[in-house]
C-alpha cells in the first residue's frame, strides 16, 4: 500500500534537516504503529507525505500503491486515497461541517471521474456515520470545529476518514488531548474501518491508544530514523522502559 | 472662508449639469438650502481630508463615465422572499415592473408625486438628517442629493410590515447617471426591513434617511452586485430614538467606485446601531466605507463588522468612527474592519478613530489585514478541495464573521449559496 524508501527531508526555510533516510513498507489492511520521542520527526513525516508546505525532500520516495506522492498536490493526494487525521484540527469558522464535508466527497469523486454523491444520499450516508461517532446533528451544522471540545475535534477527524474512505490512513497523535472514554470512542471508530483494503499508520506517545487499536507491527522512530521495528509488544516494552533502553540498544 | 477657485470651478461645472425639478413642492426649500450649503462647502477634492484615500473625481464630474450593462444570467436576488417591489430603470420610476405601494402598516409614496400634496409627514424631514450629519464632517455629495434627487420612496411604518419593502435598481442605459432620496420614518413601536439591489446607473448616487422612533426597528439589507463598471456614492443617514434598533448590512461585489457613508445617531437611551459590509473586489475595484456613530444617550451599543476580501490590486477603504458625547454613560461600542489580500498587489486603507468624552464606556476597535490562513487552507486541500475550491471556502469564512450580522438567518443563508456561486463562477 505505501512504501517508504530512504527518505530524506529538511525544513524549507532552514538548513535543518528532520528525516534522515526513513525506510517503511505497509500491506493492504495492514496497522502500523510508530512511536518515538518528541522531536524524533514522526509529526513531519505525516505532514510530507500529507504535501504540506514547508518541507523539502532531498533523497528518497514514497509510493502509494505504486504512484509517486511525493509529486502531487495535497488535494491529488487525498483523491489518491490518503487521508491525515491531523494532531490539532483546524477551525475554520463560517464553513458548516457538512458542507465542507460535502464538498470534500464531491472533489474527490470528481477527480476520480466518479459521479457526485447526491444531497440526499450523502444526508443518508453522514447520518448514520455520524450516529457510530456519537455526533450529534448539530455538530454537523456547526462550522467545522469551531468550539469543538477536544474529543469532538478528534471524532469529526474519524468522521471525515469515515466519509471520505480513504485507503491509507495517517493518525497523527490522535489520542493526544483525549479522555479514556473519548480515545475509546475514536478508537472504535478507527476499528469499524479497518478493512482489507485499508492501511493504518498511527503516530502516537502512548502504548495505551494500541491497546485499543492492535497495531501488526511498531516502528521506533529517533532522530529521524526507524531505528527498532517488532511486534506489539514493542509498544509494551516503551509503556515499561521508556525510549532509553531502546536507544541505547541501538546506539 | 472663501472656497478654494478649483473646488468653486469643479462645483458649479457640476451643478450647470443638473437642474432643479420643476414642480419640487414641498421639497423646494430643503433643495434650494441644498444648494447653497453645496456652494459653501464645494464637491469633494482629492486633498480633502476626507477623501484621502478615495479620489472622488468620478464621482463629481459633470458628466458620467460610461458604463456597460451587466447582464447577470441568474435569478434575481432575494427571488425567493416574499417582498414588495418597487422598480426604478435608471433611477426612474417603473410603475409596470413594481408592485402595487400597498402593505399593511406602511405607507409608501414616490418622492416625486408625494411632495405635491401640502401636508406630509416627509415634509420637515428631508434633507434634515442629511443636515444634521454633515457635522463635524462634511459630506457634499449627499448635499447634492438633497438638491437635485430626481425620485425616491418615502416610507412610513406604523406597524410591524409582514415582508420586506425591496428596491431594485435596474441599469439599462450606458451614461444612465442617477440620483435617488429615499425618507423613511419608522414610528414607535414600529419595524420593517428594507431590501436594496441592483446597479441601478452607470453612476449612482443615492441618500436615505431614515428616522427611527421610539421602539422601532430598522432593518437594512442591500446587495451592491456584480456589474463592474459602475460608480456609486451612497449615504445613510439615521437617527435612533429610545430603544430602537437599526441593523444594516451591505454586501458589494466588483464595482471600480463605491462609497459607501453611513452616519448615525443615537439620541434615544437603550438604542442599538449595527452597521457591516462584507465586500469582494478584483482589479480596478475600489470600495470605500465610511462611517461615523454619534452616542449621544445612556446605555447605547453601537457594532461595526467590515469584512473586505482584494485580490489583484484591488483597494478596500474603511474610515470608521465612534464618537462617544459626556453624557453618552454607559456606551458599549465596537468596531472591527478586516481585510484579507489574495495577493501582494492589492491594499486595505484604514482609519478607525474613537473619540470619547464620558469616562464609564467600553469601547473596543480592531483593524487587521492578512492573506489566508496556510494550515486552514492545507487542511482543506488534504480533504480533497482543490486549491481553488479551498481559497474560496477561506473567503467565504472570513466574510462569515459580517454575513452573521443579519438577523434574518434565511436570507443570511441565501446570500452566502450566491455568493459561493459568484466566486465560483469566477474561477471558470
Amino acid at each position: 500500500m505505501l512504501e517508504i524508501s530512504n527518505l530524506h527531508v529538511k525544513l524549507e526555510e532552514e538548513d535543518k534537516q528532520i528525516l534522515k533516510g526513513v525506510d517503511l513498507k505497509i500491506g493492504a489492511g495492514e496497522v502500523h504503529a510508530i512511536m518515538g520521542p518528541n522531536g524524533s520527526g514522526k509529526s513531519t513525516l505525516s505532514y510530507v507525505l500529507s504535501g504540506r508546505d514547508g518541507y523539502e525532500v532531498t533523497e528518497g520516495s514514497a509510493e502509494l500503491q505504486g504512484a509517486d506522492v511525493l509529486d502531487m498536490e495535497p488535494e491529488e493526494r487525498a483523491a489518491a486515497g490518503l487521508f491525515l487525521a491531523f494532531q490539532y484540527p483546524v477551525e475554520i469558522p463560517g464553513v458548516g461541517n457538512m458542507t465542507f464535508l460535502r464538498t470534500a466527497v464531491n472533489a474527490q469523486r470528481k477527480a476520480r471521474g466518479e459521479e457526485e454523491m447526491s444531497s440526499t444520499e450523502f444526508l443518508k450516508v453522514i447520518r448514520a456515520r455520524a450516529k457510530d461517532l456519537k455526533i450529534d446533528a448539530e455538530m454537523l451544522k456547526r462550522p467545522v470545529n469551531v468550539g469543538f471540545s477536544g474529543g469532538e475535534k478528534k471524532r469529526n477527524e474519524i468522521l471525515q476518514m469515515a466519509m471520505l474512505e480513504p485507503k491509507m490512513c495517517i493518525l497523527d497523535e490522535t489520542d493526544s488531548g483525549l479522555d479514556v472514554d473519548a480515545m475509546k470512542l475514536v478508537a472504535d471508530g478507527v476499528n469499524a474501518l479497518r478493512s482489507e483494503g485499508r492501511s493504518f499508520l498511527v503516530i502516537t506517545h502512548y502504548q495505551r491508544l494500541l491497546d485499543h487499536i492492535k497495531p501488526d507491527v511498531v516502528h521506533i522512530m529517533a532522530d529521524g530514523r526507524i531505528v527498532k521495528t517488532g511486534g506489539p509488544e514493542l509498544a509494551l516494552e516503551v509503556e515499561n522502559n521508556g525510549y532509553a533502553d531502546i536507544m541505547a540498544e541501538v546506539g | 472662508m472663501a472656497l478654494p477657485q478649483q473646488k468653486t470651478d469643479l462645483t458649479e461645472a457640476r451643478i450647470a449639469a443638473l437642474a432643479l425639478p420643476e414642480v419640487a413642492g414641498w421639497s423646494e426649500p430643503a433643495r434650494k438650502d441644498a444648494l447653497a450649503r453645496l456652494r459653501a462647502t464645494g464637491l469633494p477634492h482629492r486633498r480633502d481630508e476626507y477623501w484621502r484615500y478615495t479620489r472622488p473625481e468620478s464621482l463629481t464630474s459633470p458628466e458620467a463615465e460610461k458604463a456597460a450593462i451587466f447582464d447577470a444570467e441568474e435569478a434575481p436576488l432575494f427571488d425567493g422572499q416574499a417582498q414588495l417591489k418597487i422598480v426604478f430603470v435608471d433611477g426612474v420610476f417603473d410603475a409596470e415592473a413594481s408592485d402595487d405601494l400597498e402593505l399593511a402598516g406602511i405607507e409608501i409614496e414616490r418622492l416625486e408625486t408625494a411632495a405635491q400634496s401640502d401636508i406630509h409627514w416627509a415634509r420637515g424631514l428631508y434633507g434634515s438628517l442629511e443636515t444634521a450629519g454633515q457635522t463635524p464632517v462634511a459630506r457634499p455629495l449627499a448635499t447634492l442629493n438633497t438638491a437635485y434627487a430626481s425620485d425616491g420612496v418615502l416610507i412610513r411604518a406604523t406597524g410591524k410590515a409582514d415582508r420586506p419593502v425591496s428596491l431594485i435598481y435596474q441599469h439599462r442605459d450606458e451614461t444612465a447617471d442617477a440620483m435617488l432620496h429615499h425618507v423613511v420614518r419608522i414610528e414607535e413601536g414600529a419595524a420593517l426591513t428594507l431590501l436594496e439591489n441592483g446597479p441601478g446607473a452607470a453612476r449612482f448616487n443615492t441618500v436615505m434617511e431614515v428616522e427611527v422612533a421610539d421602539n422601532a426597528a430598522f432593518h437594512h439589507i442591500r446587495i451592491q452586485g456584480r456589474d463592474h463598471e459602475r460608480r456609486a456614492a451612497t449615504h445613510a443617514f439615521a437617527r435612533l430614538g429610545t430603544e430602537s434598533v437599526f441593523k444594516s448590512f451591505t454586501l458589494t461585489v466588483n464595482g471600480v467606485m463605491t462609497r459607501n457613508e453611513c452616519v448615525i445617531e443615537l439620541t434615544g437611551d437603550d438604542a442599538q446601531a449595527h452597521v457591516a459590509g462584507a465586500a469582494v473586489g478584483d482589479g480596478d475595484f475600489h470600495h470605500d466605507d465610511t462611517v461615523f456613530i454619534t452616542h449621544d444617550a445612556l446605555n447605547c451599543e453601537s457594532r461595526q463588522v467590515f469584512k473586505k476580501v482584494l485580490r489583484n490590486g484591488a483597494t478596500g477603504v474603511f474610515q470608521g468612527k465612534i464618537l462617544v458625547k459626556a453624557d453618552a454613560q454607559k456606551t458599549d461600542g465596537y468596531q472591527i474592519s478586516q481585510a484579507l489580500l489574495l495577493d501582494d498587489d492589492s491594499q486595505f486603507l484604514a482609519k478607525p478613530e474613537l473619540e470619547i468624552y464620558a469616562d464609564d464606556v467600553a469601547c473596543s476597535h480592531g483593524s487587521t489585514t492578512g492573506a489566508i490562513d496556510e494550515t486552514a487552507l492545507f487542511y482543506l486541500r488534504s480533504r480533497g478541495v482543490p486549491l481553488a475550491e479551498a481559497q474560496d471556502l477561506m473567503v467565504l469564512s472570513f466574510l462569515a464573521e459580517a454575513l452573521e450580522e443579519i438577523d434574518d438567518k434565511e436570507i443570511a443563508a441565501d446570500l452566502t449559496t450566491r455568493l459561493a456561486a459568484w466566486l465560483a463562477r469566477r474561477r471558470s
